[in-house]
């Protein structure tokens, strides 16, 4: 079953490791962009033009603030990406539920048997 | 008492997947838990159905196979790979073919790391392409709707 569409923009927008910096640091509150320029250790060129895509995505947000540019995220735009991952999570949320009480009966067998 | 952790699921790159997590036991009871057949065989299901096989020859060259029938119906998954790094209680490399699309494998490594007798276990899924790791988290989304499905056709039903 594929993805639909829609959120294409949204999952190319985050498949760059640089612009998942940038919505790390975004998770933490507006940001101006020399806060994400210093934070990256990228130029403001770079860093501009990773907004930029991140924008056009609405995975970010910005708003003018006197002279200030402010960039913010945007939540709603990066849902389809946790939701996507999140059903493949539960698998393992699963999976390892029952090795947490496959690991409980290792540990009672070990006790009984005065450890190792 | 059973701690309620959650595991981690990102996308480092394009072409993998990197699952987290942590348990309440030492790596060793984890080792055993992750290479004996018989202990696989008690988790590896999940809720999703009952694993009928567990082949693992753990030895650098070994293969290993999967096969489970999935919850409701009769029909068989598995999967199956080699071996290509083993350091006991550390770290796992092997392949993984999923059998109903065998023109793709990933390399799998898988390590543990052991603190304060907690120890936090890291699956590294790396795929040869972006559509095949896509395909692989679009298959726990799948299995995540035919339980949605399973849940309302049980709601349905003490509704009659």
């Amino acid at each position: 079953m594929a993805r639909a569409a829609t959120t294409t923009d949204a999952f190319n927008a985050i498949a760059e490791p640089r612009r998942r910096e940038i919505l790390d640091v975004l998770v933490g509150g507006e940001r101006p962009v020399n806060d994400l320029v210093s934070a990256l250790g990228l130029t403001q060129p770079q860093v501009s033009k990773h907004l930029r895509v991140l924008r056009e995505a609405g995975v970010v947000d910005v708003r003018d603030q006197g002279r200030q540019r402010l960039y913010r995220l945007n939540g709603t735009a990066l849902r389809p990406v946790h939701d996507w991952v999140a059903d493949y999570a539960r698998l393992w949320d699963e999976r390892y539920a029952r090795l947490d009480d496959v690991l409980e009966d290792l540990k009672r067998d070990e006790q009984g048997d005065g450890g190792r | 008492m059973i701690s309620t952790h959650t595991a981690t699921v990102t996308l480092p790159t394009d072409e993998q997947i990197l699952i987290t997590r942590e348990f309440d036991a030492p790596a060793h009871l984890l080792w055993r838990a992750v290479t004996e057949p018989d202990l696989v065989k008690r988790w590896w299901g999940a809720e999703r159905g009952q694993v009928d096989l567990v082949e693992i020859d753990l030895r650098v060259g070994g293969q290993w196979r999967y096969v489970m029938t999935a919850a409701g119906s009769d029909v068989e998954v598995g999967f199956h790979g080699e071996f290509y790094e083993i350091v006991e209680h550390e770290r796992i490399v092997q392949t993984e073919v999923f059998e109903g699309f065998p023109d793709a494998h990933s390399v799998n490594t898988m390590t543990l790391v052991e603190a304060d007798g907690r120890t936090t276990l890291t699956t590294l899924v790396q795929h040869q392409a972006k559509a095949h790791r896509d395909m692989q988290i679009d298959s726990g989304m799948e299995a995540g709707m035919q339980e949605s499905f399973d849940a309302l056709e049980r709601v349905a039903a003490a509704l009659r």
